[in-house]
């Protein structure tokens, strides 16, 4: 069962109304174009975190990512699935404008973020940031202690009373705090793999974001830590508005409201091929009545 | 507690909420900071070399660089030249063989403690090496070229070294064991086939020594200072006249006459070392590429 | 590592065996023989270091008998009189060296977080070489332009200023009338070696991995506090090897120093009177030092200026192994 999250906003919150009602009757045997699926009206959907339209990635002259539209709901977890290279983690760090940091990005069409443009040129990278925290695939703790680690963005923010409160809320958000509470002071080099993801995960929740990128948060992990960590989404769902990349469709089988299939399209005259959202549905459907026979074979192990 | 404050209105804007204004100034702040020290430096640089060459170049003419002093300073030139060479003559072997038992002889240890030493003899004051030379060589006979061109030389041998020994460990691998698997010996594969290929780097290595030395005066201060400049010496087992001693002289002297010579030599061996900076890199860009592509 | 035998060459070896084993004992010789030149190039090098510190001990020992440890705090120096103390030297030696280094490790590293963090591509390009520039200028020119040009605007404005604002503090005394001062050799001092510390902090700066600052950014944190909290810290100790670093250049310049300081021979609180440094005093005298004991006070000067200039030295080479920096220091 889809479940819509606890979206309770304020009824004077702005919503955008950017999709229409469903094609009007869609030509058996031709897969439908690349957007959602037919969805219940706007009204009774949870609110649009992230609207992307038309987003396309250019790195330099090259074109890494072309036509992606869909929409990501608050208070859901939304997967990116597809062979490798296909663009999902290009898409997922142009959610926080991680992109910026690299030579020659470019991006066209639009990403709104609670209606606002992210890319408009009043927007302030810093504070995008702040709303917007990311986990990376592979564990990066800064070389303090576990304790500092966590309550570094807090001081940054000038959030500096209970501190210790938020440390162990956040902690224990990870998972992790009947595991290090005797050991706040020590490196924190010293833990595990899947204790330094977790760290990672506690210092991005720390600091209360309203949405969490995910790249491929197990991908490094053993199997034993990659079950952690998947446990944690579930625990972190309502709280947080959530958006992971992954390479295995278990994962976003098991934890996904909503999964958005990518590959690689080829590029138009001979260009190389190019990054693109191929199916977008809820998570059931895509696993169990792909429309895109690229997402069934794909899904159905294939290749890929 | 996280107050009010704390967590951004997802709705509001993005525009820097909370204390994120303020700490984006400080940012901002030392972003200046660090572009300003890096401009200092620039200037810096320009006002000493638009010094040298504003005063340097009304001083400077054919008569000044080929006649003895005091009208020019061509035995200077010759002399440095002369100190210059003989030191390279010496360095240079010994660093490239100190080089070379790093790269292809030496075991952990003992490439630490040689490591080691290079990096003392790099950090050694200059002033030191002339009171080592003056006791070694001059004390009770008299000063020559030659004795200063081996305290030049200690200067050199770890810079060369160390040029050196950075090209050899670029050169590939594969060479060496291919020729180990032909059945060749050590000594011919090092000789003919590493260090040919080394030679760009090895050069280059030189001239930014060779650079650096033209300029060193202290070891030249008590080995071969006490020269006639009015006329050519080419004997190195005399005092050589040379550039840096000379310029070193004439700071003290306050007639205008001095003040001119002094900046036209500063202004000759600027060029000379601003050259041989340059060219060293063009050697050494091109070396580089050869070796990435073989 | 002998070379391998291929078989293939064996039946060869057999028919010939004579001129075969001819050559690799010619071989065995010819690889001896390289081992053996190269070891002697060491213990040359070895030997030249043994033989530095031997001479100047040896130098200094008529010295050392006279006036023992005294010579350390004594600041009289009357070479007529036979009074030689290097109180005022080491003195000196010290405010000089570290007055460049508060000035210069700060400008240093910020120059290296400007060169990696902050500089587009091509300006890097441009920026980087004219740094390391600074450093090939010759000290004797450098020391020239000093006495030249930089003196009498330091004596002119610099100074005046200071005195003007901050003259409650001892340290910003009256401006001499030459512009010889401490703070003029300081200043030289500090242009040295910037580029030395500004290059090491580079390598270091470019060597902190992109993913703890991309994680750090992506909490919200700006560029300052991206420095301020990971690269920095991840950064200090090789900072720290690399300012040690330029403080041995500093205690060790002799000629510009000598050119700028004034040649005083009093302990003095201002900046801005003159002064003399251990280095700078053996340039200044040592050519026309006449007697053996003022040349061998001489030399004991240098031992002094030996023993500090090889403890800061060794003090960065230990502190830049231990914590990874690879001992680069030569560029």
């Amino acid at each position: 069962m889809t479940s819509y999250g606890n979206g309770s906003d304020a009824p004077s919150r702005l919503r955008l109304r950017t999709d229409g009602p469903p094609p009007a009757g869609q030509v058996p045997g031709v897969a439908p174009p690349p957007e959602e699926a037919a969805q219940p009206s706007e009204a009774l959907l949870p609110e649009a975190v992230f609207d992307a339209q038309q987003v396309a990635v250019f790195y330099g002259p090259k074109e890494a990512l072309t036509d992606v539209s869909l929409k990501i709901r608050r208070g859901q977890i939304t997967a990116l699935i597809g062979p490798s290279g296909c663009g999902k983690t290009t898409f997922l760090r142009s959610l926080n404008r991680m992109n910026d940091s690299v030579p020659g990005f470019r991006i066209g069409g639009k990403i709104l973020y609670h209606g606002y443009d992210m890319y408009a040129g009043n927007v302030d990278r810093v504070e995008v940031r702040r709303r917007i925290g990311m986990v990376f695939q592979k564990p990066n703790p800064f070389p303090k202690s576990i304790y500092d680690n966590i309550a570094w963005a807090p001081r940054n923010l000038g959030l500096r009373s209970g501190l210790d409160e938020r440390v162990e809320k956040a902690l224990r958000g990870a998972a992790l705090w009947d595991e290090v509470k005797d050991r706040l002071k020590d490196s924190a080099f010293g833990l595990s793999g899947g204790q330094q993801q977790r760290l990672c995960i506690a210092r991005a929740i720390a600091i209360e974001p309203d949405v969490l990128l995910l790249d491929e948060p197990a991908s490094a992990l053993d199997p034993i830590a990659t079950g952690a960590i998947e446990d944690l989404m579930h625990s972190l769902k309502g709280r947080f508005t959530i958006v992971i990349v992954t390479h295995n469709m278990q994962q976003a089988a098991r934890v996904a409201d909503r999964t958005a299939f990518f590959s690689l399209q080829a590029g138009g005259a001979g260009a190389k091929p190019v990054g693109t959202l191929i199916e977008f549905d809820d998570t059931q459907a895509i696993f169990g009545q792909p429309r895109d026979p690229r997402t069934r074979d794909y899904v159905s192990g294939r290749f890929g | 507690m996280s107050g009010p404050a704390a967590v951004p209105d997802p709705a509001a804007p993005l525009t820097p909420s909370g204390n994120l204004r303020r700490r984006q100034a400080v940012s901002k702040l030392t972003e200046y900071a660090a572009t300003g020290a890096a401009v200092l430096a620039v200037g810096v640089l320009a006002i000493v070399i638009i010094s040298v060459i504003q005063r340097g170049a009304s001083a400077i003419s054919f008569d000044f660089l080929v006649k003895g002093g005091p009208d020019g300073i061509g035995p200077m030139l010759v002399g440095t030249g002369v100190i210059v060479g003989v030191a390279t003559l010496i360095a240079a072997p010994i660093a490239i063989l100190i080089a070379l038992y790093l790269t292809e002889y030496a075991g952990q240890r003992f490439a630490r403690a040689i490591q080691m030493t290079l990096d003392v003899m790099n950090g050694l004051p200059s002033i030191i090496i002339a009171l080592f030379i003056f006791g070694l060589l001059v004390v009770g006979k008299k000063q020559s070229g030659i004795a200063g061109s081996i305290g030049l030389a200690i200067i050199m041998v770890p810079l060369i070294a160390r040029g050196t020994q950075e090209i050899l460990l670029l050169v590939p691998k594969a060479q060496r064991e291919a020729a180990d698997a032909l059945g060749v010996a050590r000594w011919r594969t090092v000789l003919t086939v590493v260090l040919p290929s080394a030679l760009g780097g090895i050069a280059t290595a030189t001239v930014l020594a060779v650079a650096r030395a033209a300029g060193e005066t202290a070891p030249l201060l008590l080995a071969s200072s006490t020269f006639d400049g009015s006329s050519y010496h080419l004997n190195p087992f005399e005092a050589l006249p040379n550039v840096p001693i000379r310029i070193f002289q004439l700071s003290e002297d306050p007639n205008p006459e001095a003040v001119a010579e002094a900046w036209g030599l500063s202004l000759v061996l600027v060029t000379l070392i601003l050259i041989a900076s340059l060219s060293a890199r063009v050697l050494l860009a091109r070396s580089k590429r050869k070796m990435g592509g073989s | 590592m002998s070379a391998a035998e291929s078989p293939v060459m064996r039946p060869r070896a057999r028919r010939r065996r004579g001129a075969s084993s001819r050559r690799k004992r010619f071989d065995r010789f010819g690889d001896a023989a390289l081992r053996g030149i190269c070891i002697l190039a060491v213990l040359l090098a070895g030997g030249a270091i043994f033989g530095v510190v031997y001479e100047v001990i040896d130098g200094a020992r008529p010295a050392i008998s006279q006036y023992g440890l005294g010579f350390l705090s004594d600041t009289a120096w009357q070479p007529n009189f036979n009074e030689f103390g290097a109180g005022a030297l080491i003195f000196g030696t010290l405010v000089s060296s570290f007055v460049a280094l508060a000035i210069g490790a700060p400008i240093a590293i910020s120059i290296g977080l400007f060169l990696t963090l902050l500089a587009p591509a091509g300006v890097r390009g441009v920026v980087a070489p004219l740094v390391e520039l600074l450093a090939a200028i010759p000290s004797v020119i450098l020391g020239f332009w000093g006495i030249i040009v930089l003196a009498p605007f330091v004596r002119d404005t610099i100074e005046p200023f200071l005195n003007g604002t901050l003259g409650f503090i001892p340290l910003f005394g009256e401006p001499q009338t030459t512009g010889s001062s401490v703070f003029t050799a300081s200043l030289i001092l500090t242009i040295m070696i910037i580029p030395i510390i500004a290059s090491i902090s580079r390598d270091l700066f470019q060597a902190v991995p992109r993913d703890v600052q991309d994680g750090a950014a992506a909490l919200g944190a700006t560029r300052w506090e991206v420095v301020r909290g990971v690269v920095l810290p991840s950064t200090s100790s090789g900072l720290i090897a690399a300012s040690l670093l330029g403080l041995g250049r500093a205690l060790g310049e002799a000629i510009a120093v000598a050119q700028v300081i004034g040649a005083g021979s009093a302990i003095h609180a201002s900046l801005f009177m003159t002064g003399d440094t251990l280095a700078a005093r053996i340039a200044n005298e040592f050519p026309g030092a006449l007697t053996e004991m003022h040349q061998s006070a001489l030399f004991y000067c240098g031992l002094i200026l030996l023993v500090i200039g090889l403890a800061s030295n060794l003090l960065a080479q230990m502190i830049g192994r231990r914590f990874g920096y690879a001992g680069g220091a030569m560029r």
